[in-house]
């Protein structure tokens, strides 16, 4: 089959499944978010009570009805996703605001700090992952061993707070957050584009260390598995250099399945990490997906956990489209 | 075609050792011999015996743990750019010189010396197609574009007998069968006009038939190209279809060398002999016990002493064979034998007649 037709059909087929795949995410999303006991207005009453006012019970109701929440569960799923489907994520009972509006604020932050993290995070392990494995046993494999090693093993949050303690401890300097204290709340202009550029690759370097330890790794042994196959010695014997032969054949096809690994970036990107935005207070999703599950605020919360589900399966898709596009074998078993 | 004086490949005492952390194999330890223009030369031998190890250390592909630890390969290139090249004066250069991953050596590589590997399924990369690595090959060694080399690529598919070789070269190594493969290959390492292939085992993973047309391709290309072939096996059988002259190889050594006549006819080397009875022939009565060589191939750490062969050889010679290695020694104008039997050390006896074995 010509290769265009088949990508064609193959693309297709995946996206005829994509509703159904959203289906079933959006009951998962729901059931999880309901699953701890309460609701909003518990959470909203103890914490009323622990400031030392109250509300009484007609109050409690009526707000009950207001959002929803007397009804059963599965009135209250279809209601839910009867909104998305009209395009309204909700409204966040937490922040009284709508959810979009809250999503939408964060969102260009937290996509383009998860696009430094994973530029950074491949444009180092790939080169570590060559180096040391077409030098195998060498020093610089095994100082790249330790460091990945190290990599992985410390939490990022933990290689976080060392950080911030340093630059604070010694430089003086904080590091939190993405901006200077004058460009947070100010509209965007080129002082603060800069400003966002002088802060934002301290969180990438930090968010990216143990994905880049993992990824070199990966790289590491998928090039070994290929680097003695006969086509390499093939291609030694027809004269290639030994740079190019690398690059152009074990390389090529020990990047292969990494590839499928791409897709999974593009929730992260969305999500950031939650425990070190917040531990560096980044004005990303990440922490106010937290915020929004310890204040059962639920429908924030499902709103968010919707869009990463989507975009996980989206993700899936690129995927999967990238390794067909690049393995003719793929192609072939689809065909 | 053998006494031709100017060989094209002569080699002598290679010895390629790896260096592993239980100890040292001697994969090659000691071998000479010499190809020379348009002469078919088959390696044979028992599996690890150092055929494999010996070919690629003649193209320098020997990788680490393993190094080229001493003797020379002497190599009489042909091409315009030779000129360029630190030749001896009789035209030749050493290889066991050169850096391996040096431009000489990748030019001689693909380009003077070409490989046809084992596993051609293996050998072709699953993700470029068969034009696009053909073409690699050519554009490596002649100054082409794209489109010419492309063409030429064709031309190459379609004199191994590939049919509707311009499809083929868009297809995929696993999208062809064995055969066709293995002609794929062929087309690709004869590519640049090689003057010398090296043929490491081409047929042991294709079945019988297609293995003796692959055999008749390879002879055809021969002659019409006149270029040289060191042909690995370990099956006489096509040792005796394919080769001119034959090289008997036992645990990194060559046990005994000659014109392939010699050596079927007149085997002296104890292991030849053995190697030979054990063929099954057409005119052994049924249900009789083909006779086998008594032991199987020491561990390479524990190679033993003198005479790699001793331990299973039926002539034995206590303090001789397990002391003292034999050296080459003629045993015809052509035929070389590495054996005490021959040595004369024997206690100064007469080299015993072996011209007729029992």
């Amino acid at each position: 089959m010509d290769p265009g037709v088949f990508m064609a059909r193959y693309i297709a087929q995946r996206l005829l499944l994509l509703p159904l795949l959203l289906f079933i995410f959006s009951i998962f999303a729901f059931v999880i978010i309901q699953a701890p006991p309460g609701d909003f207005l518990t959470a909203y009453i103890a914490e009323l009570s622990a400031s030392g006012s109250s509300m009484d019970q007609a109050q409690i109701e009526a707000l009950r009805r207001l959002y929803g929440l007397d009804q059963p569960l599965h009135i209250q799923y279809l209601r839910w996703v009867g909104r998305i489907l009209r395009g309204d994520l909700g409204f966040s009972l937490d922040w009284q605001r709508p959810n979009a509006e809250l999503i939408s604020e964060r969102l260009l932050l937290t996509v383009l700090l998860g696009l430094f993290t994973f530029t950074f995070t491949w444009a180092l392990a790939i080169p570590i992952g060559i180096l040391s494995a077409t030098r195998q046993y060498s020093f610089l494999d095994y100082f790249f061993t330790v460091f990945n090693y190290i990599g992985v093993a410390t939490p990022t949050f933990m290689t976080a707070l060392v950080l911030m303690w340093l630059a604070f401890k010694y430089l003086g300097i904080s590091v939190t957050g993405l901006f200077s204290a004058e460009y947070v709340d100010a509209p965007w202009s080129w002082g603060r584009v800069v400003d966002l550029l002088k802060h934002i690759w301290l969180p990438a370097v930090i968010l990216g260390m143990d994905g880049t330890a993992r990824l070199a790794r990966v790289m590491r042994a998928n090039l070994l598995d290929e680097l003695h196959k006969p086509y390499v010695e093939m291609a030694r014997a027809k004269g290639l250099s030994e740079w190019r032969l690398v690059l152009k054949y074990p390389v090529r096809l020990a990047l292969n399945p990494l590839v499928s690994t791409i897709g999974w970036y593009l929730p992260l990107l969305f999500s950031g990490s939650v425990i070190v935005a917040t531990v560096l207070n980044l004005p990303t999703i990440g922490p106010m997906l937290l915020r929004a599950l310890t204040n059962q605020d639920m429908f924030l919360a499902g709103a968010i956990v919707l869009i990463y589900c989507a975009l996980a399966i989206l993700g899936t898709l690129i995927s999967d489209i990238l390794l067909a596009w690049l393995d003719p074998r793929i192609r072939m078993e689809g065909s | 075609m053998s006494n031709d004086p100017a060989p094209l490949l002569v080699v002598r005492d290679l010895k390629t050792y790896f260096f592993l952390d239980e100890g040292t194999v001697r994969a090659v330890d000691g071998v000479d011999f010499a190809v020379h223009p348009g002469q078919v030369v088959g390696i044979v031998g028992e599996s690890g015996c150092g055929k494999s190890v010996t070919v690629k250390s003649v193209m320098r592909l020997v990788q680490r743990p393993g190094r080229l630890v001493a003797g020379t390969i002497r190599f009489r290139p042909s091409s315009q750019s030779a000129q360029r090249w630190p030749l001896a004066p009789d035209g030749t250069l050493d290889l066991a010189a050169l850096d391996p991953q040096g431009p000489i050596m990748r030019a001689i590589r693909g380009g003077e010396i070409a490989l046809i590997p084992q596993e051609p399924m293996a050998a072709f990369s699953p993700v470029h197609t068969i034009g696009n690595q053909i073409v690699e090959a050519i554009r490596l060694h002649q100054d082409v574009d794209r489109q010419t080399a492309w063409e030429w690529g064709v031309e190459r598919l379609a004199e191994v007998g590939i049919p509707s070789p311009a499809q083929r070269m868009r297809a995929y190594s696993w999208e062809l069968s064995g055969g066709l493969r293995q002609r794929a290959m062929i087309a690709m390492a004869l590519a640049c006009g090689p003057r010398l292939l090296i043929a490491d085992e081409p047929t042991t993973a294709i079945d019988v038939t297609t293995q003796a047309q692959i055999l008749t391709l390879l002879r055809a290309l021969q002659e019409q190209h006149n270029m040289a072939i060191i042909f690995i096996t370990h099956d006489l059988g096509v040792i005796a279809q394919i080769a001119d002259h034959v090289v008997v190889m036992y645990l990194g050594r060559v046990m005994e060398a000659g014109p392939v006549e010699e050596i079927f006819l007149r085997p002296q080397h104890p292991y030849t002999r053995a190697l030979l009875r054990s063929i099954p022939s057409i005119h052994t009565p049924s249900r009789t016990l083909l006779p086998t060589i008594q032991g199987s191939i020491p561990h390479p750490f524990n190679r033993p002493a003198g005479c790699p062969f001793h331990p299973r050889c039926g002539d034995f010679v206590p303090g001789l064979c397990d002391r003292n290695t034999p050296e080459p020694v003629p045993v015809s104008p052509t035929q070389t034998v590495s054996c005490h039997l021959y040595t004369g050390e024997l206690h100064g006896e007469p080299i015993p007649d072996r011209s007729s074995p029992a």
